[in-house]
């Protein structure tokens, strides 16, 4: 072995940078694969096609009378529809809402009929119908009849699912 | 059988590891016995183990099977009625040993230095329980369960900008169902195995520390004496103690920890008027409601879960051993424990008048007494110095202070030597 070759030789072994720079390619190269190979399985516990699949729901109207409500289902969820009386939307128009404030307007397709989630915005339960409007059970949160929260844990007004009149007597939700 | 067990040790080091680890393991001959639940909650793991496999070989995870498949092994399995007893008192059973466990390292200061990591295994153990038990309880499929984890798991839509999107990756659903049901089922077979693992981690960390005992100060060699037999006996007899009182419920009370209301097939469009999770949630469930705000009532909960890891920074006294030596400390403790069995009872019931403020009040005190600990032990130790100590704990005090200043100077040597390489 010349000289000139054992320079070389150590020089390999005993670079750090390089030793280094190959230890951060490894650890980057492992590190993209184990995520690469992870994002299946995390992939695999959001909601598979048939879950998907039940997105849309149709509800008809047909005996619902004013002042009553129905509880239909949308992608397993509870939807209220209540039929408003005259009253109730004199009483929700002039009022601005509690904790998160939205004109009625703003949260009814047809004036009198309101279609909201019926899931309480704090922690998911379903509240009940009194006369003035829902009630959660669990924490006490309280809505109007517009599904506005007035006091209590929850955080927002009551949920609006997307929905459509397909026809005078028939919404589609989702 | 000589001969076997000469074969294996030529291979294995089981002779040894027995010798070393099992009888003549060094144990200080002062223990009493509030160090007797450690090993017993080993004991009930075992038997929510077992069970739990039994259970399962008649159990069926789909929403539309579950409620019936569970009252199929109450009515027509053989027995089935007794191994579901069986791992649902388990279950309690294994949240009061751990509480009691909890309760004498904190009474006794035992999660002082050294055995911080026995600790913090211990809160990992915690943690890994409670998700178990938790996903459990989902599995009978009556309206609490359902209900309970419908309401748990949106405690993950608080998260911040991802929060919706968690919680249906968390469910499967858009609410908790069939996919919810059947994930739960398989983690909550997965977990008990890295609940048992973890366990190992925590033995090991106590077998290279070795255990606390009731005087707090670590003791000399000839204080210890081997773990067979006095404390195989030891154990034995308190484990005979645990099973009678565990019979009582399995066998006379066995509903009296699972609510009513969950022999009611779950119902995703009707909540229960009144939810309460299971008892040794409570605590935590009242500090959740008594913050009037999601996000915040979130973190708190989950911060009066954490907090507990905090204690070997939040207590830096000298003054050795638990409360028996440390009169503030034990005001603290109770005043703690009492507290504890307040929120408990606040959680129990609905969030209504008086209730509300109290709830709020043990919660402030609850992480209240954590913040005053740093404060409270160091005018403790002035106040007993300013008594006088016993020459004997000075003594004691200033060796451990060497030791400590030992250690120091070890590591900056070895520092210093590196160092210069």
């Amino acid at each position: 072995m010349t000289d000139d070759n054992k320079g070389l030789e150590d020089n390999l072994v005993d670079d750090p940078e390089r030793r280094d720079f190959l230890n951060t390619v490894t650890g980057v190269v492992a590190g993209a694969g184990v995520v690469a190979a992870s994002w299946p399985f995390i992939s695999s516990m959001n909601p598979s096609s048939d879950v998907l699949s039940k997105a849309t729901s149709e509800a008809s109207l047909v005996g619902i009378n004013p002042g009553e409500s129905k509880t239909v289902e949308w992608q397993g969820k509870p939807v209220f529809i209540l039929r408003r009386t005259d009253d109730q939307i004199r009483n929700m128009s002039a009022s601005p809402g509690g904790k998160d404030p939205q004109a009625d307007a703003d949260r009814v397709k047809k004036p009198d009929w309101l279609v909201v989630v019926g899931l309480c915005t704090h922690l998911g339960c379903v509240p009940s119908r009194s006369s003035d409007g829902w009630f959660c059970p669990c924490h006490g949160s309280k809505y109007d009849n517009s599904g506005r929260v007035l006091h209590g844990p929850a955080p927002s007004n009551l949920m609006l699912p997307p929905y459509e009149f397909v026809s005078e007597n028939k919404i589609v939700i989702g | 059988m000589k001969n076997i067990i000469s074969w294996i040790d030529r291979r294995f080091p089981l002779t040894s590891f027995v010798k070393n680890e099992l009888t003549e393991y060094p144990t200080p001959r002062n223990l009493s016995f509030w160090w007797n639940f450690g090993s017993l909650a080993g004991v009930v793991l075992v038997i929510q183990i077992i069970t739990g496999v039994f259970l399962a070989m008649h159990y069926k995870a789909d929403a539309s099977l579950a409620f019936d498949s569970v009252e199929h092994i109450m009515r027509d399995v053989n027995y089935g009625w007794l191994i579901r007893y069986m791992h649902s008192t388990g279950a309690t059973a294994f949240f009061a040993v751990i509480f009691l466990h909890m309760a004498r390292t904190l009474y006794y200061g035992s999660y002082r230095s050294p055995r911080e990591l026995m600790w913090w295994t211990g809160q990992i153990l915690l943690l890994l329980i409670m998700a178990t038990a938790f996903m459990g309880y989902l599995l009978p499929w009556g309206q609490m369960s359902y209900w309970g984890a419908q309401v748990i798991t949106s405690l993950f839509g608080a998260v911040p900008f991802l929060g919706d999107e968690l919680v249906i990756w968390l469910r499967g659903d858009f609410t908790v169902g069939d996919a919810t049901l059947t994930r739960f089922f398989a983690l909550h077979y997965l977990v008990p195995f890295i609940i048992m693992a973890m366990i190992m981690v925590h033995l090991v960390a106590l077998h290279s520390v070795k255990s606390s005992n009731p005087s707090g100060i670590n003791l000399a060699d000839k204080d210890n004496i081997p773990f067979h037999p006095y404390f195989t006996t030891k154990d034995l007899f308190g484990l005979c103690i645990f099973l009678v009182i565990y019979s009582y419920f399995v066998f006379f009370q066995p509903n009296m920890f699972i609510e009513a209301e969950n022999y009611i097939p779950a119902d995703p469009l009707q909540t229960p008027i009144h939810i309460v999770p299971e008892w040794y949630f409570l605590p935590f469930y009242a500090i959740l409601r008594s913050i009037p705000d999601l996000l915040g009532g979130v973190i708190a909960m989950t911060i009066s879960v954490l907090i507990f890891t905090l204690m070997p920074f939040l207590d830096r006294t000298k003054i050795p051993g638990g409360a028996v030596y440390r009169p503030f400390y034990r005001v603290l403790f109770y005043v703690f424990l009492i507290n504890v069995l307040v929120l408990g009872y606040v959680g129990a019931k609905p969030p209504e008048g008086f209730l509300v403020i109290l709830g709020q009040f043990s919660t402030a005190l609850y992480f209240g007494l954590f913040a005053i600990l740093p404060f409270l032990a160091k005018k403790e130790e002035l106040w007993l110095r300013k008594k006088g100590l016993s020459p004997e704990l000075e003594a004691l005090i200033q060796s451990e202070e060497k030791h400590k200043a030992e250690r120091l100077a070890a590591k900056r040597k070895a520092k210093g030597q590196q160092n210069e390489k």
